[in-house]
């Protein structure tokens, strides 16, 4: 069991929150201009790091609002999170 | 059937050689995979000159880990057709290894509990007839006429309406599975290679020339990837980014009982599945947890969830005690198929992204995916489970026609 921190209401158990997967992805701004290999990238390929990732999750049986979680993947470490927009001052490695 | 002194531990059935500067060809990962893909790369191809290499020790990872599930009534005919054609080897695997892997064809029961349900598992036994898979529809009378101890009481919270059988189905010891393979590789001169760590892949313009070890460099003209959830990383040192993210996934046993269990029981919907192994453990398997993971454990929360539908279905293991729990690191990808084939590099070769759900094609894998190797194309039968579909869009969608797990 993980404690999450959903910037707005605090620590919370994982059961309350909807995992969304690797963060800061961005939607093509010109769609139509993108071939196929770059759809797919933009579909299929996300990164699948063993160390810290930054990734979304959502508090989804309370707040119901998505933030971003950098997380350890082996050792299940929170260093911290924030809310859309905002960068962590302890970025990723 | 006689087999040869199928030994209890391990140790001496196979040498443990230091790894030679050169091979022909060099497999990452002696899982299941990587072993019966050696095998059948000395049996079917005539290429000896093998390594495997393995970072813990033989058959440690998903391989040690999995609840052995064997059936292959898949949707699609591209699924169907791999995990029959595994089934098939499967059915003549002892014999052929001339090593008991305890084989048992006691059938597999996919319950349904919804209206969609029941009309998605019907589809499925159609398509798998057409097929020529195996595959029975059961009321939940004929359920409970199987597996007595399942509750088909309609009181229940999700009612079984009925199930799918397939009565070829069933389970393996898995250990005995690898170490047979391993056996059997390494007296055909493969060399089993453990506590040695794949750290880099070597590529020189377009081609693939060997690998950096924990224990020294090693050429080699083929490098094939058999690493399940640690397949991104490897990928990643040839500078490929893989459509797969790595989960945890748990199972449990219980105390030993008396036989109870007769089949093995799956349920999608309340996510269990359970059967009962053959010294007399329950074996109880769950969904992946939901983050990114390479820690080879889980969440108690989804062992909770996992033990409460257990005991809706089975109400008489209430009083079981749960002896231990563990995880290990699947690799998922998109569409729920696995990834067998050849890479942009030449001479790299991948197999992963079979989920929580590769063990039942270990033998069917492993013949597929030393073909591709031996021939640098792919086997008919993996033909369809290219890397590039992704971008094609020719997807094999078992996520959501066969449901996920096993
Ligand atoms: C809890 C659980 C239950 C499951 N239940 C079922 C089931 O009932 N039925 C079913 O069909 N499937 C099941 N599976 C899935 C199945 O176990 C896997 O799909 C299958 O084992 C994957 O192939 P493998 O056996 O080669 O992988 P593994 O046994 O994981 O082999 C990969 C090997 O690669 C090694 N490796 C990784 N990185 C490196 C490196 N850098 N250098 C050298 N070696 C490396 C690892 O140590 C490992 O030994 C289950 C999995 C789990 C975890
Ligand atoms: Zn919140």
């Amino acid at each position: 069991m993980q404690l999450i921190p959903c910037p707005w209401c605090g620590d919370r158990d994982e059961v309350e929150f909807h995992y969304g997967g690797q963060a800061h992805l961005v939607h093509p701004a010109d769609p139509d201009a993108l071939s196929d290999e770059e759809w797919a990238g933009y579909l299929f390929l996300r990164d699948n790091p063993k160390g810290w990732f930054e990734e979304r999750w959502s508090h989804a049986a309370g707040c119901r609002r998505w933030f971003t979680v950098v997380r350890h993947t082996v050792t299940h470490e929170v260093r911290g999170s924030h809310r859309p927009g905002e960068r962590v001052a302890v970025s990723a490695s | 059937m006689a087999y040869a002194e199928s030994p209890e531990h391990p140790a001496g059935l196979w040498r443990n050689p230091d790894p030679r500067r050169t091979y022909d060809v060099v497999i990452v990962g002696a899982g299941g995979h990587g072993l019966a893909t050696a095998y059948y790369l000395a049996r079917n191809h005539g290429i000896t000159n093998v390594a495997v290499l393995e970072r813990g020790w033989l058959a440690g990872g998903n391989m040690a880990r999995n609840t052995a599930i064997i059936r292959s009534n898949y949707l699609w005919d591209e699924s169907a057709a791999l995990y029959d054609h595994a089934l098939r080897l499967w059915e003549g695997l002892s014999e052929e290894l001339d090593y008991d892997i305890l084989f048992s064809q006691r059938g597999v029961l996919n319950l349904a509990h919804s209206l969609q349900d029941v009309r998605d598992s019907v589809r499925r036994v159609e398509a798998n007839r057409l097929q020529g898979v195996d595959a029975e529809w059961l009321t939940p009378e004929q359920v409970k006429e199987f597996c007595p101890v399942v509750n088909v009481s309609q009181d229940a919270r999700y009612p079984v309406l009925g199930a799918t059988l397939q009565r070829r189905a069933g389970i393996a010891k898995h250990d005995h599975v690898a170490w047979a393979y391993a056996r059997a590789a390494d007296a055909l001169g493969v060399d089993l290679i453990q506590n040695c760590e794949v750290t880099g892949i070597t590529v020189r313009g377009d081609r693939v020339t060997g690998v950096e070890t924990s224990r020294g460099p090693i050429a080699a003209g083929r490098v094939a990837l058999a690493a399940a959830g640690h397949s991104s990383l490897l990928a990643g040192m040839a500078g490929l980014r893989l459509p797969i993210q790595s989960h945890p996934l748990q199972a449990l046993v219980s105390e030993l009982l008396e036989p109870v269990h007769p089949c093995v029981v799956m349920s999608n919907a309340v996510h269990v599945y359970v059967s009962q192994a053959h010294k007399g453990e329950l074996v109880l398997g769950a969904g992946v947890d939901q983050y990114n993971s390479y820690g080879q454990r889980g969440g108690f929360h989804v062992i909770r969830q996992q033990m409460a539908a257990a005991l809706e279905l089975f109400p008489a293991f209430a009083r079981a005690r749960v002896l231990r729990t563990w995880g290990g690191v699947v690799d998922v990808s998109p569409d729920a198929s696995p990834i067998v084939g050849l890479t942009p590099v030449d001479g790299l070769y991948l197999n992963c992204g079979w989920g929580t759900g590769g063990f039942k094609a270990t033998p069917g894998a492993g013949w597929v995916y030393a073909h591709t190797i031996a021939h640098d194309r792919p086997h008919p039968l993996n033909e369809p489970y290219t890397l590039e579909r992704f971008t094609t869009g020719a997807l094999i969608d078992e996520h959501g026609a066969a449901a996920v797990a096993h």
